[in-house]
């Protein structure tokens, strides 16, 4: 009987289908998105260079060519200058010490994939399970969770953020990673509730779907309903998230390394490279342009693929297109 | 097709470690641990519910959804209960394995004894045990009972991987197996397919697929045909029907077309406003109906001989407002034969010529005024 009725509702082809996952469509709709697409590129590239830029820089972030300023009399070099008597380019120029301006960008490339990954690393850590543990157990739980989240909300992040860095500027937590660990640690704190609250959201309605009800009635546990059945439902949603944070959190860097907090000497991040080239500005415009454009073009990459991403994982666009 | 015995996992299979250790805290939990390992009947009826009363606390105040609901379930045997919407038969069912949403619900009385285990006793850990190994429960809409984002064969073997210790491998070769017995070809293709890559019909056979994924000893199946098309309809009962015979598995049937409670079931349950009105052996309370709501629900369903264009008929009136149901006989408003002894008392559930037929009735009952 059930070969019967099985060979009846088979009225689908034979062959098998390919099968495409809720995945391969979602990255086939990415892909049909121009803007997306350039971002994606752009943040690939971003990585790429923070991933092996100290073999492919021309000289460390912190060698000085004083020689070449002094002969410049005691100016930074502007890009592509060529001094005499030396038989090698400052491609975008040096600052006033002498330091090559593309190795200080590239390594402040790397201070920014790190911001990127670490502050949204901190973020999913501290955010889905305050969210999840928000949604599932409801009741006071959920409404403790919450409030905290919003005092966390409402306190001024950069007041927060400076204050840690105060705090623990001398300890050894403060020097960790050339002082960047404190600055991202103290970023991630500010940023989970966004998340918090985007899981508790998304969890509270996928909690009350039909197939929750069916997984408790095969007596799956609380804690597998909730990592296996809920947050792989809201997988969409989180990336979509964390792609959007990433600019926020680069941003916060610059922000902070422009007011002097966060990396320290002689490293810098895009933020204190705009800082420092800011006394020089009228009369070496590079020194700030560069480092800004750097900023720019990742915030607008992130941006870019973020949006990308929001609209491929929509479930109401599926289909579409 | 055939299948091998589900009790002892597939041939060379690892099995496990359970992956969640249940904590025994209760008498009855120890009992119900001891019981697992096989479907042997242990008790005289494999499900009493005694005076089981489920009640929803809600702003507008305490809905009786199911009052004092008494039952049997013989083993092997399939129930139905049947009654219009809202009348406390999926609450009904939701009760016995305590899945009422809980705010607002609460099962606030009576005794469900499963196999001789007092489930109302169990912790909640010992009760996930019993939910999906000696429970299974197949949910109305397939289109949203199983998870967008797992594909089906986890969906199947999660079931087994949770209850019956099976390693991945061996719980993906029970899943198979269970594929091809629900009626999906080339199963072991499909077990990495998603959901919505299924039709309704299929997804149906996927749920009782999981539902039957560690053969349990009952089945609730909660309106199992509402969301699919008839021709689907007939396949998927004619499924539940081979399936349960094959395995022995009880099955509590809930619809509210009493042609597929008629097809199906030896007995029926006729429930109303969170009361069981009648019950009793198909024939006797499809032929023999003693109770006014019974009759209505017969009379309603169209028939071939009918006029064409004519109207259907209906019962007159709503269900009552389970809040305050009152002490009345609760279809009383609605009841053409009704008598000033049904506004002011409520009858019992009295015997009726036929075996185990009884309805609540003033007035059909021995001396009663309807013929």
């Amino acid at each position: 009987m059930t070969e019967q009725t099985g060979a009846i509702e088979a009225g689908l082809p034979l062959e098998r289908r390919k099968s495409s996952g809720l995945w391969t469509d979602a990255f086939r709709r990415l892909l049909r998105n121009r803007l997306a697409i350039i971002g994606g590129i752009l943040v690939i590239f971003l990585f790429f260079i923070a991933a092996v830029g100290p073999l492919i820089t021309p000289w460390t972030y912190y060698e000085q060519h004083t020689d070449e300023v002094i002969a410049n009399r005691n100016r930074p070099l502007a890009p592509m200058q060529q001094i005499e008597g030396v038989d090698h380019l400052h491609y975008l120029g040096t600052d006033e010490l002498g330091r090559d301006l593309l190795s200080r960008l590239m390594d402040g490339a790397r201070i920014s994939v790190m911001v990127a990954l670490v502050v949204q690393f901190v973020v999913l850590v501290i955010g889905i399970p305050v969210g999840a543990a928000a949604a599932w157990f409801g009741g006071r739980t959920d409404s403790i969770l919450m409030r905290i989240t919003d005092v966390v909300y409402a306190y001024p992040d950069l007041l927060f953020i400076i204050l840690l860095g105060v705090a623990f500027k001398e300890t050894f937590f403060g020097r960790a990673m050339d002082g960047l660990l404190l600055v991202f640690v103290a970023i991630g704190l500010t940023s989970w509730v966004t998340m918090a609250r985007l899981v508790r959201g998304q969890l509270l309605s996928l909690k009350e779907t039909e197939f929750v009800e069916a997984a408790k009635a095969i007596g799956v546990s609380d804690r597998k309903i909730v990592t296996r059945h809920l947050l792989p439902n809201a997988t969409g949603p989180i990336i979509v998230a964390v792609t959007l944070g990433i600019p926020a959190a680069i941003l916060a860097e610059a922000t902070l390394a422009f007011i002097g907090i966060g990396v320290q000497a002689p490293r810098a991040s895009w933020g204190s490279l705009v800082a420092d080239g800011n006394s020089y500005v009228r009369s070496f415009p590079h020194l700030v342009i560069f480092p800004a454009m750097c900023i720019a073009v990742a915030l607008i990459s992130f941006t870019f693929l973020g949006d990308g991403l929001r609209d491929a994982l929509d479930p109401k666009l599926k289909g579409k297109q | 097709m055939t299948v091998s015995d589900p009790k002892a996992p597939p041939d060379g299979a690892a099995v496990t470690e359970l992956d969640d250790s249940v904590e025994i805290s209760t008498e009855e939990g120890r009992r119900l641990a001891e019981r697992l390992a096989d479907n042997r009947p242990h008790a005289r009826k494999l499900l009493e519910v005694r005076n089981l009363s489920t009640q929803f606390f809600t702003g507008d105040g305490v809905v009786h959804a199911v009052d004092e609901v008494s039952f049997d379930v013989d083993y092997g045997e399939t129930l139905g209960l049947v009654g219009e919407s809202g009348c406390g038969k999926s609450v009904t069912a939701l009760s016995l394995v305590r899945l009422v949403p809980d705010p607002p619900g609460r099962i606030t009385d009576g005794q469900i004894i499963f196999d001789g285990i007092d489930i109302m006793k169990l912790s909640r850990n010992e009760m996930r045990r019993l939910r999906g190994r000696k429970i299974g429960f197949i949910f109305q809409d397939p289109m949203t009972s199983l998870n967008p984002t797992l594909p089906v064969g986890f969906q199947i073997s999660e079931s087994a991987r949770t209850h019956l210790g099976l390693s991945r491998s061996a719980a993906g070769d029970r899943a198979v197996e269970l594929l091809s017995k629900v009626g999906i070809p080339r199963a072991r293709d499909r077990m990495g397919d998603y959901p919505h890559q299924f039709s309704g019909g299929m997804r149906q056979r996927v749920m009782i697929a999981i539902a039957l994924a560690c053969d349990p000893m009952l089945l609730l199946a909660d309106e199992p045909t509402t969301a699919l098309d008839v021709t689907i309809q007939a396949q998927i009962l004619d499924l539940i029907r081979s399936l349960s015979d094959e395995f022995g598995t009880a099955v509590i049937l809930i619809t509210h077309d009493l042609g597929i409670a008629a097809g199906m079931c030896r007995r029926v349950n006729v429930m109303y406003a969170g009361r069981i009105v009648e019950t009793g052996i198909v024939d006797d309370v499809f032929e023999k109906a003693r109770h006014p709501y019974a009759w209505g629900l017969l009379d309603s369903l169209p028939r071939l001989t009918d006029v064409r264009a004519s109207r259907l008929r209906t019962i007159e009136g709503m269900p009552p407002d389970l809040v305050d149901p009152g002490v009345e006989c609760r279809f009383s408003p609605r009841c053409r034969f009704a008598q000033d002894v049904c506004r002011t008392s409520e009858p019992e559930l009295t015997e009726r010529p036929g075996e185990g037929h009884m309805a609540r009735c003033f007035g059909t009952e021995p001396g009663g005024w309807i013929p």
